[in-house]
């Protein structure tokens, strides 16, 4: 048995291998497009920048600055080579290095995405578990039509239903920006949410909950639709399984059942779907966050489109591309260490 | 021994799918007709202003103007009339962009899909590249480098959407490929091509329509995002993104100008997907 | 005094057809009784309806289930469980399936006895340990770390076999627990079912298709056809004088290996013709009475 171990040590390590090698080259593609789409767009950066009545000898002496006027290639050379060595170009707008301006905004979306998640599970598998186990009556009838609900409108949509339903109807959060402004913030980082947390300063964390409760959840309702119907439909057939009517017979009662014998094995093949439906809610975050006024790495990607902010949108996207490619990566670990099959070779 | 409980799911999920068809199309249905006949239907000019009947609420509400059904916006513009101008817009991109997309995507994921080798290999590397782009921020620098206008929306929905055809039809189109008649086929003597054509692709057509409406709602949302971000078409045309942009503006005084755009957005996104998920049913060869 | 009594016990698909025809049985403690049908679903139902697990399409039309002195079938659906729980096990049909994939060997058999009985965990695995020696399981350490994948269909059943005495059951429902084993494991694990039961004192009922086994590990013995009893005799007199017809052809169609040259003799049909007619009769007075 210990030589089987060894070689499945080494399958995945080959396999963590030969990701880290596609992940290269779909970062590889996404910077390519990227740089070069946004070098099409029409109106100079430049000349937003300046006020009006700037010469062209003014423009042209601030391109050369930001190196916009050499050869395309050669900007693309620059700017990967900086990234490699970790330097994301220095934003026009705001003249501060990108990678400054990303790493700020990052926790902002980071915390909401990870709140999304959390709700979306804690939804989904509530939902999921309920009509379990009160299944063939109304009661999973119903949870069946909230599903199909929440699966067919996206975040956006939600948004906006939540802002009617909780901003004005019945205003119990906030609905924009992260934090009351008039507040005095003593944090060190930009993780507001953690921060507040390990400072026990639970004044200061309700009222950032309060601000990011509705965009979470948001995000959350389509991604909670989606794992409560997929493990449903999961736990469903594990109930039929024969491990659990033996569990049956030593005297558990149903819901012991369900959340011992079936919800670890029903839950595995929904890991991998909920992974990938997670990168897509990360992308949700862009326009959830403008409908919320977030201050995150969305609402900033918005701005710097419509300033034409060419390294800031370079820089934003490449973070985007990475994240997505790393929450992939974790989650098929995550799969390979949780099943004991594939563990013990 | 016939299981009951089996039979029974059939025949429930048969009556729900009939259900879901019928009032998805019978909402659909409405759209195009108030699309299409938009200048004759709407009962005002969707753009007249008139800034002394700026944020009268609707009809029902205290303090209404006779007239305005569903109240009118903060330039006295009313909002019934811009509603059904809007299915116009909604709806052309819903089903042009849908259609581009879905021959496109449908396309490039049959090729993949059944001729394999590096033609796979070549489109499976670009699918993973283009999903790694966020949807929304890439459609918006999409609108940016093309300039403002239908046929960039148009063109953004497909060069971001069409990734979601490719992948599910390059997988059909391999399991399918691995089946028994498509081998005769070939032993018949027919051409790659030809097989493709002729062997998968009728298969792969349920799924594909199924997919296609999806596509229609999404096509819609794109839209409406991109409104709402002052990103879309060009002309004073009301969309019901615009509409909802300037309603989230002035949420608190005139909520009617916010509530009645979402709502028809909402009903719309619904529908198509319901639609989808109705056909999925009527095609699946289980339950027929 | 038997420890279960099962009288009268009809059961059928919701709106559909009678699965079991008025089925009385009784089971001593200490006393094997097994029960022997053609084929299909039906003498699964009894072990099923025992132990409160049949499948969702199926439902009890009448009878009693009588159970050490209670009804079980009068008592509220938590309740059965926790009474069945207490008195009785399963030894499953499929070893393959049986065991949770995600759990280890260990607690799959100490469970019951912490969560439910109230044992202390160090005490459950000392049982745990003793047990699987008595089903002859070499390293009992290693396997109760083991997780069902690491193991042999043969391996398992003995581990099932163990796990249903854990608590000391007075009943043990057996359902065709061989059917899935290669035939040299067969022999050994019958053997092993009948000392364990023995040794326990435990009531058993049996669940099979084959004769043969039937004449290795039971006293009594009841025949079913179409899920009605045509007969109940302890198993010698079964075997010397078979007293309905068809009893008497399934024993003459069991195949001889001590004579090769006997054809095959399937159950002739005048035979089944009449105990079908038996059948009949029996459902038209059931939808008179």
């Amino acid at each position: 048995m210990r030589f089987m171990e060894g070689s499945g040590q080494m399958e995945i390590l080959r396999v963590l291998c030969m990701r880290l090698l596609t992940t290269a080259v779909t970062l590889a593609g996404v910077a390519v497009i990227v740089f070069f789409v946004i070098r099409v767009v029409p109106g100079n950066p430049i000349a937003m920048m300046l006020p009006p009545g700037a010469t062209e000898a003014d423009i042209a002496r601030l391109s050369a600055l930001y190196g916009l006027d050499k050869p395309l290639i050669s900007q693309f050379g620059i700017w990967v080579s900086g990234v490699l060595q970790g330097d994301l170009g220095t934003s026009i707008t705001t003249r501060q290095p990108v990678l400054d301006l990303v790493l700020g905004r990052l926790p902002a979306t980071l915390e909401l995405s990870i709140m999304a998640l959390v709700m979306a599970m804690l939804l989904g598998g509530a939902a999921a578990l309920t009509g379990t186990r009160y299944r063939g009556g109304r009661t999973e009838g119903t949870i069946d039509v909230a599903n199909g609900v929440a699966l067919s409108v996206p975040d956006f949509l939600w948004g906006l239903v939540l802002i009617l339903l909780f901003g004005v109807l019945v205003p119990v959060f906030h609905i924009s920006g992260r934090v009351t402004p008039s507040l005095d913030l003593p944090f060190v980082s930009n993780f507001y949410l953690f921060e507040s947390l390990l400072r026990l300063r639970f004044d200061l964390w309700a009222d950032i909950v309060s601000h990011m409760f509705m965009p979470a959840l948001a995000l959350a309702i389509p991604l909670a639709a989606i794992i409560g119907q997929l493990l449903k439909q999961s736990l469903k057939e594990t109930m039929n399984l024969d491990y659990v009517t033996l569990a049956r017979t030593k005297g558990y009662g149903e819901t012991r059942v369900i959340l011992r014998e079936a919800l670890r094995n029903a839950a595995l093949p929904t890991l991998t779907l909920v992974g990938v439906q997670f990168t897509f809610l990360i992308g949700g975050t862009v326009i959830i966050e403008r409908l919320f006024s977030y201050e995150g790495l969305g609402n900033m990607a918005i701005d710097a489109v419509i300033n034409r902010d060419l390294p800031l949108i370079q820089g934003i996207v490449i973070l985007f591309a990475a994240i997505f490619t790393a929450v992939n990566l974790v989650v098929d670990l995550l799969y390979t260490l949780l099943n004991p099959r594939l563990r013990h070779g | 021994m016939a299981d009951a409980e089996t039979l029974d799911g059939r025949s429930q999920v048969r009556r729900r799918a009939g259900l879901r068809l019928w009032l998805s199309a019978a909402w659909l249905g409405t759209l195009c007709i108030l699309a299409l006949f938009a200048p004759w239907i709407a009962p005002k000019d969707p753009l007249a202003q008139d800034l002394f009947l700026g944020r009268m609420p609707p009809a029902w509400v205290a303090g209404a103007e006779p007239g305005y059904w569903l109240g009118t916006d903060s330039l006295g513009r009313d909002v019934l009339s811009r509603i059904i101008h809007g299915a116009r817009v909604a709806l052309s991109v819903a089903l042009i962009a849908g259609a581009i997309t879905c021959v496109i995507g449908a396309t490039l994921g049959l090729l993949a899909g059944f001729l394999r080798g590096w033609v796979d290999l070549l489109i499976s590397r670009l699918i993973d590249i283009w999903m790694a782009f966020p949807p929304v921020l890439f459609s918006i620098l999409l609108i940016a480098v093309l300039g403002p206008g239908l046929w960039s929306i148009i063109l953004a929905i497909v060069v971001i959407d069409w990734t979601r055809f490719a992948r599910v039809v390059r997988a059909e189109a391999m399991a399918q490929g691995a089946m028994d008649y498509v081998a005769s086929a070939r032993v018949a003597g027919r051409g790659r091509i030809g097989t493709m054509l002729r062997e998968i692709l009728p298969n792969v057509l349920p799924t594909v329509t199924v997919l296609l409406t999806l596509e229609m709602g999404i096509a819609v949302i794109v839209e409406a995002i991109l409104s709402f971000v002052n990103l879309s078409i060009s002309t004073d045309a009301p969309t019901w993104g615009g509409m909802i942009a300037e309603g989230r503006a002035s949420i608190h005084q005139a909520w009617w100008v916010l509530v009645f755009p979402l709502g028809t957005l909402f009903l719309t996104v619904l529908s198509f997907s319901q639609l989808g998920e109705g056909l999925k049913d009527r095609f699946d060869p289980v339950l027929r | 005094m038997s420890f279960l009594a099962i009288k009268n016990l009809s059961i059928g698909l919701k709106k559909g057809p009678p699965l079991l025809r008025r089925v009385s049985l009784e089971v001593s403690s200490g006393e094997e009784r097994g029960r022997v049908w053609e084929s299909g679903a039906g003498k699964s139902m009894i072990g099923k309806a025992v132990l409160g697990i049949l499948p969702p399409s199926v439902e009890v039309t009448g009878g009693e289930i009588w159970l050490d002195g209670t009804d079980l079938l009068r008592l509220p659906l938590a309740e059965r469980r926790r009474r069945i729980g207490a008195l009785a096990a399963l030894i499953p049909q499929d070893p393959l399936t049986a065991l949770n994939p995600s759990h280890r060997i260990g607690p799959q058999i100490t469970d019951r006895l912490v969560d439910i009985l109230g044992w202390r965990r160090a005490d459950a695995e000392a049982r745990a340990r003793d047990l699987l020696t008595e089903v002859q399981i070499a390293e009992p350490e290693r396997v109760m770390r083991a997780y069902p994948h690491e193991l042999s269909g043969g391996m398992r059943q003995r581990i099932l076999i163990a796990s249903a005495f854990a608590a000391e059951p007075k009943l043990i429902v057996a359902d065709e627990p061989t059917t899935a084993l290669d035939v040299t494991v067969q022999k050994q694990i019958l053997k092993l079912i009948s000392q364990m039961q023995a040794r326990h004192g435990t009531a058993l009922l049996f669940v099979t298709h084959d004769l043969g086994v039937v004449s290795k590990v039971c006293q009594r013995l009841s025949v079913l056809y179409a899920g009605m009893v045509v007969e109940d005799s302890t198993v010698g007199d079964f075997f010397a004088a078979p007293r309905h017809p068809y009893s008497a052809a399934l024993l003459a169609a069991t195949p001889k290996y001590t004579d090769p040259q006997a054809g095959l003799n399937p159950v002739p049909d005048s035979v089944i013709a009449a105990v079908r007619a038996e059948v009949a009769a029996f459902d038209r007075s059931a939808a008179h009475g």
